[in-house]
């Protein structure tokens, strides 16, 4: 008799791995950007409420950079690309 | 200047100087967005060869400052990924600009008078405005200290004529945001 064989969980390829680390978007701060214009964008583009988009921008300005969301790298380059069309610098890069 | 209206869009009244002021900033946009890339210096037949059979735009940020903000690059610190994310979305970035900048002086009456957006037009105007401004920055070299800058120009200076308009075009585009941020 012979015996089928068990499933067996194969690990992780290291690029599998790779790709669930979770991307983000950053904004960087400049100084041309008007505040109230950067909140907006970030009310409008991400459906934030007030109070958060504010926060976020507060974040740009004073710490020169925010992480604005975070998932799929396709996502990502999908929230730079909306964003650069608002005039903001914003990149992709993944979360550590 | 502008105000908001109760269909979420907005209304402003533009004198003629005004409206002539901004057709003169935005239409140049449309030009800056919608050229080839004419920053590489010494452009022959041959480049433009080059161009039409390669793999597709031109994946190098721009070397022109101004082009750079406006198209900047999608990743830091990588290149190769920067590259990649520019050749897939530079063309259309640069046509989504140019739509904007139509769009506002599509919207501008001749020779001023009252202007009605929808929200979405509104959102088009803040991003041209935007452009315009970011382009002006990046000529100017402004800082977050824009006041001090103008403060210490000789009055003589050409240049303060250009931190004025940089100045009016933000309290524009202020304004703009105030009206539609309700």
């Amino acid at each position: 008799m012979s015996v089928a064989p068990a499933e067996v969980d194969l690990p992780k390829s290291a690029d599998e791995s790779e790709r669930d680390k979770p991307w983000v978007t950053i904004v960087w701060n400049d100084p041309v950007n008007l505040m109230s214009y950067v909140t907006y964008v970030f009310e409008h583009v991400f459906g934030y409420p007030r109070a958060k988009a504010e926060k976020l921008m507060l974040d740009v300005h004073h710490k020169g950079k925010a992480v604005v969301d975070s998932g799929t790298r396709e996502a990502m380059e999908r929230n730079v690309e909306v964003l650069h069309g608002y005039g903001l610098w914003a990149t992709v890069r993944q979360d550590a | 200047m502008f105000r908001h209206t109760r269909d979420g869009g907005v209304r402003a009244w533009v004198s003629a100087g005004e409206a002539a002021l901004l057709r003169t900033l935005v239409a140049p946009m449309v030009d800056l967005m919608g050229g080839d890339r004419m920053d590489k210096p010494g452009r022959s037949v041959v480049d433009e060869l080059e161009e039409l059979f390669s793999e597709g735009p031109d994946p190098q940020t721009p070397t022109d400052p101004v082009l750079a903000r406006l198209l900047p690059d999608g990743y830091q610190d990588d290149p190769d990924m920067a590259g990649e994310f520019r050749r897939y979305t530079e063309s259309s970035l640069r046509e989504a600009k140019k739509y904007f900048a139509q769009t506002l002086l599509d919207t501008l009456p001749e020779n001023g008078g009252q202007v009605r957006l929808t929200g979405d037009q509104a959102r088009d105007w803040m991003r041209a405005l935007n452009d315009v401004r970011l382009a002006f920055g990046v000529r100017l070299e402004v800082t977050e200290e824009f006041e001090q800058q103008l403060a210490a120009l000789d009055p003589e200076d050409p240049k303060v004529a250009a931190f004025e308009v940089y100045g009016w075009l933000g309290a524009v585009q202020e304004s703009l945001v105030r009206a539609m941020a309700r």
